[in-house]
């Protein structure tokens, strides 16, 4: 019973690793239509930031800026060209993702790399250790960060409105560049921070990115395009389905489980949880 | 008209005729593979070139028709009553019934192409009719492949785990390590390919694929027309998903091994990029670029291992920015450059 | 599309002749070929690329003392590229094409499964370098790692005696783990030992904390630990972070040696038991030696491990039947190999007649908390190699096989 009680908060704990590796795709993914497979590689860059400066604290507004600068390269070199061809950009990514892990292989060796944890995370409330209370505290941050950028700043209020109909926000005069170029930097930073939190619990490797890529993506399936409380209560609800499914079964079968139940979730609800509706014809 | 079939025909010629001649047994299992990998391509390029169905997951299908072929092999070598080696040493002591009707090769064959059909026409049925489409559709179809995968592996008994199947000896009777074979079987694959490549030029030319090209381009528009872009689209994908399974099929008695890590996210991902590589527009662009992206991953990956992801990355970088219609699209420029 | 389909045609037959080039001459008269078969790209590189370096040391070395046969060694080096396929395809060329007197290479059970078809077929030889789950043994491959009974059986006298009862069985999802821990349940049964649970986890999982759970809760004496590469990275960290200690609860790893430790984190792991055959710290003149050219060829600060000394010796054993035989020849070489005896860095190595395995010393090492390994308990003598476990009782249902 204490077993089954516990999985609850390790639920959560998932969920908040999962939010934080998809908060970033939110904004890439669900507000620009750009598929970015490169964005493991991203989280992948932001954990190397960690290695490197051998702290987590000052690593994180490190790694937000790196992640967020080698996004922005992206997106100016060679992602702006593709939009409205989102499945162009995912086979582009892909090639930029294989480049940046051989790259990280060449930089850094193919064996794992160790990051100390601090010690002030050592210990735990009952079944979480601190660490996972400080991811799940950095991803409701990161929520809350991403909310007010979105609906409490002029670039942010912005950003949606290219979201909702990019020629209209272009003709009432928004620069729909400069926009595009925020967006994937803020949503590839995330991506690094996200990459920091993790050296807490996973590997630190060229392939770390592959790791978490698929269910970041169906996170923000789950959540729906462009929908934060959607990627919220997404992550959520599949950290507990995995929680629990884990649990009573394998994790093998898990993951499995998850997936069916995605699929039928999307013949419910087809576009996620939230739509954005829109009268684009396309 | 004979213009227009000359290319291909020359093509053919080199493939049947002149390929068995020149090249060394080992190097003619080599094309064959990548001519089953063409099959596929083939498949690829109708439902994402003609359909803009980007499927990730055809993996999954080529897994379904490699399996099916395996678990025939193994039984036909196992006798009436035997199992597999692999059963032995996973400690499976009696058949499981999943495994019985594999007995047969009319229904081993026969379940290689049709397990991925009905499988597509499922998961088609599901999501094209909820008007699942572009991104959705190839994040979903790419979890399919990460989840086939996992069930694959955790189902040792019955698959073999990661491990797969392999040690394969004998096909209808005739010995696998024979060269003489594996020429047979060359020629067998190179002829499934022709055919397919035919009947799928044929698809495209028809009515229907005008109309699936125009589901590509306008989905909802075509819908208005009174048409059903859900039927067509699930037609398409279950076509491309049948060529999958075949090439699967073929691609166990030539390779000689199937297992999970030939149908996973990377390589299903791989030969959507090969296809992307040799014009996604054109089927023989599809084919084209499987052939050449197999034979550049086999001679790099000779030369200098370590090279093959940054040539890799490079590759498809500057095809996606460069020449989106990959080589076909290339050439074709090239060739009007030069008679304007 | 229709202009261009002459150049495709072209295309097309460029690649076909590509394909035919690339033949190479045979290897002169004072050379002999050996072919090295590794994963150089993907996941298994980084553990595979070591191996190759130990077997490049190897050739280098036998070269300088006169090589074998009056003849030098050259090695043809293949990337596996951590695909299976890819290996039967190397292995294939390997053998036609550069017509080598034997390879050295594989490392997962996988790659060795995909390769064992083709070195029968054409009759060759394979020295195969890693511990293995056992159950097999192919009249064309060596096999210098570890057997079932070598290491796991070993590990779990070890866990006896230190009056372990209650195990949990953690592995990836594999042939390995899950044969290790049917191997695991048999003894469990007939030594009075109790298995609290038995979890398997995808390859390259990295959310444990389900799991973590499971096993705090269980509150098992040990854990034995048949999980693969990055998946130990997070396991130990979980576990750690949930406050279990190596001194309460041990988790004895049997795929974890000296290279991992230090991506899992020396602070993670320090303490507790893994179980091998050779550890970098084995105490042999052999080993100093070994250790000390390993250290001067690739860096100071690179460590040696089971696998890569396995295939040092590999490299060793077959240059010892060449020249006991007189010939590079397959089958002269097969009949000359049995009896063999060399003292390596692991200690003295025997290769047996009946299954082509070796005779080596088991060793349970504690890991410290300078990333190396310390031993703590060994067999005493090399244990005959038995992979279809046929000296033990309890372990009849096991081996159906032969």
């Amino acid at each position: 019973m204490a077993a089954f009680l516990n999985q609850l908060p390790i639920g959560l704990s998932i969920g908040a690793v999962l939010l934080l590796i998809a908060l970033g795709l939110t904004f890439t993914f669900g507000q620009m239509g750009v598929i970015n497979m490169a964005h493991g590689e991203f989280i992948m860059a932001g954990a190397y930031t960690a290695y490197l400066m051998g702290g987590l604290l000052p690593a994180l507004p490190v790694a937000f800026l790196v992640a967020g600068v080698m996004g922005l390269i992206l997106e100016r070199a060679a992602i702006r060209h593709f939009y409205g061809r989102p499945l162009d950009t995912l086979l582009l990514t892909w090639g930029v993702s294989l480049v940046l892990q051989q790259l990280a292989r060449d930089l850094f060796g193919a064996p794992n790399v160790q990051v100390p944890a601090p010690s002030w995370l050592a210990g735990g409330v009952g079944i979480l250790p601190y660490n996972r209370l400080f991811i799940m505290g950095l991803a409701v941050a990161g929520v809350v960060a991403v909310w007010v950028y979105l609906t409490r700043t002029g670039l942010g209020r912005r950003t949606q409105a290219v979201v909702q109909n990019r020629q209209l926000a272009a003709t009432s005069g928004i620069d729909t560049g400069r926009v595009d170029m925020l967006t994937f930097f803020i949503g590839s930073g995330l991506a690094g921070v996200a990459g920091v939190a993790l050296t807490l619990i996973g590997p630190v490797g060229p392939a770390l990115g592959t790791y978490y890529i698929v269910d970041a993506f169906l996170v923000v399936v789950a959540g729906g395009l462009g929908q934060l409380r959607g990627a919220v209560l997404a992550a959520v609800a599949l950290g507990l389905l995995n929680s629990y499914a884990e649990f009573w079964s394998d994790a093998s079968l898990a993951k499995v489980i998850v997936f069916a139940v995605i699929i039928a979730f999307l013949q419910v609800r087809p576009q996620g949880m939230f739509v954005l509706r829109s009268r684009v014809l396309t | 008209m004979i213009k227009r079939h000359l290319p291909f025909a020359t093509v053919a010629v080199i493939a049947l005729v002149a390929a068995p001649l020149l090249l060394e047994p080992f190097r003619l299992g080599l094309l064959a593979k990548y001519l089953c990998y063409a099959i596929v391509a083939l498949g690829i390029g109708l439902a994402w070139g003609q359909g803009g169905m980007l499927t990730l997951g055809q993996g999954v299908f080529f897994g379904l028709g490699g399996y099916s072929m395996a678990m025939y092999l193994k039984l036909n070598e196992a006798g009436p009553g035997g199992l597999p080696d692999f059963m032995v040493w996973s400690g499976v002591e009696k058949l499981p019934a999943l495994w019985a009707p594999f007995a047969s090769p009319v229904f081993a064959v026969g379940m290689a192409v049709l397990g991925p059909v009905l499988l597509a026409v499922l998961l088609g049925t599901l999501v094209f009719r909820q008007r699942v489409r572009g991104a959705y559709f190839a994040i979903l179809t790419q979890a399919l492949a990460a989840a086939m995968v996992i069930l694959l592996v955790g189902q040792q008994g019955l698959t073999g785990g990661t491990n797969g199947m392999t040690n394969f000896f004998e096909l209808f009777g005739q010995d696998l390590a024979d060269d003489s074979t594996q020429r047979g079987l060359y020629l067998v694959v190179a002829s499934v390919l022709g055919i397919l490549y035919l009947a799928t030029r044929q698809l495209v030319h028809s009515r229907y694929g005008r109309l699936l090209v125009a589901v590509r381009d306008g989905e909802d528009r075509v819908r208005f027309l009174g048409y059903d872009p859900a039927l067509v689209k699930t037609v398409t994908f279950a076509a491309s998903a049948g060529m999958a399974g075949l090439a699967g099929a073929l691609f166990v008695p030539v390779v000689g091994i199937i297992s999970p890590a030939l149908l996973g996210v990377v390589p299903s991902l791989e030969l959507v990029v090969a296809v992307a590589v040799g014009g996604r527009h054109a089927l023989a662009g599809a084919v084209l670029g499987a052939v050449v992206m197999g034979y550049a991953k086999t001679a790099f990956s000779e030369q200098f291992a370590d090279g093959w992801l940054y040539l890799q990355g490079a590759l498809f970088i500057l095809v996606m920015t460069l020449a989106p219609k990959g080589i076909v699209g290339v050439v074709g420029r090239l060739r009007r450059a030069r008679t304007t | 599309m229709r202009i261009s389909r002459p150049i495709v045609a072209a295309l097309l037959a460029l690649a076909l002749a590509a394909c035919g080039s690339g033949a190479e001459p045979a290897a002169s008269s004072s050379e002999i070929k050996v072919g090295l078969l590794h994963s150089l790209s993907g996941t298994m590189a980084i553990s595979e690329v070591t191996v190759r370096d130990a077997e490049l040391l190897a050739i280098e070395e036998i070269n300088k003392a006169g090589g074998v046969l009056g003849k030098k060694l050259v090695p043809v080096v293949e990337d596996g590229a951590s695909d299976w396929p890819t290996f039967a395809e190397k292995a294939t060329k390997l053998i036609r094409q550069d017509k080598v007197a034997t390879v050295f290479g594989g490392w997962t059970s996988a790659s060795r499964k995909a390769m064992l078809p083709v070195f029968e077929r054409y009759k060759a030889l394979l020295w195969y370098p890693v511990q293995y789950e056992g159950l097999e043994s192919s009249p064309y491959i060596f096999y210098t790692g570890a057997t079932t009974n070598q290491q796991i059986i070993p590990g779990l006298d070890y866990l006896k005696e230190q009056g372990k009862k209650k195990l949990f069985l953690v592995g990836s999802d594999y042939v390995f783990p899950r044969t290790a821990n049917k191997i695991i349940k048999a003894y469990a049964a007939a030594n009075g030992m109790e298995i609290l649970g038995e979890e398997y986890t995808p390859l390259g999982h990295t959310e444990y904390s389900t799991l973590v759970n499971k096993v705090v809760q269980a509150k098992p004496d040990a854990v034995f630990n048949t999980l693969n590469g990055d998946s130990n990275v997070a396991f130990f960290k979980q576990l750690k972070s949930a406050g279990a200690t190596a001194e309460a609860m041990p988790v004895l790893s049997v795929s974890i040696a000296e290279e991992e430790v230090t991506g899992i984190g020396v602070d993670n792991i320090a303490g507790h038991p893994v179980a091998w055959n050779y550890y970098q710290t084995t105490e042999t003149p052999a080993n100093e030696a070994f250790v000390k050219a390993y250290k001067a060829k690739y860096g100071a600060n690179k460590v040696t491990s089971d696998p890569m000394e396995a295939g040092y010796n590999a490299v060793y054993l077959w240059a010892e039947a060449v020249k006991k035989a007189g010939s590079t020849d397959v089958a002269a070489v097969k009949k000359a190999a049995p009896g063999i005896a060399l003292e390596r860095p692991e200690g003295l190595v025997i290769i047996d007649g009946e299954n082509q395995h070796m005779y080596k010393t088991a060793r349970i090492g504690i890991i410290q908390p300078d990333g190396l390994i310390k031993q703590v308990w060994d067999s005493g003598k090399p244990i005959k190699p038995d992979p279809y476990l046929k000296g033990y009782p309890w372990a009849a249902g096991l081996a159906a096989g032969q």
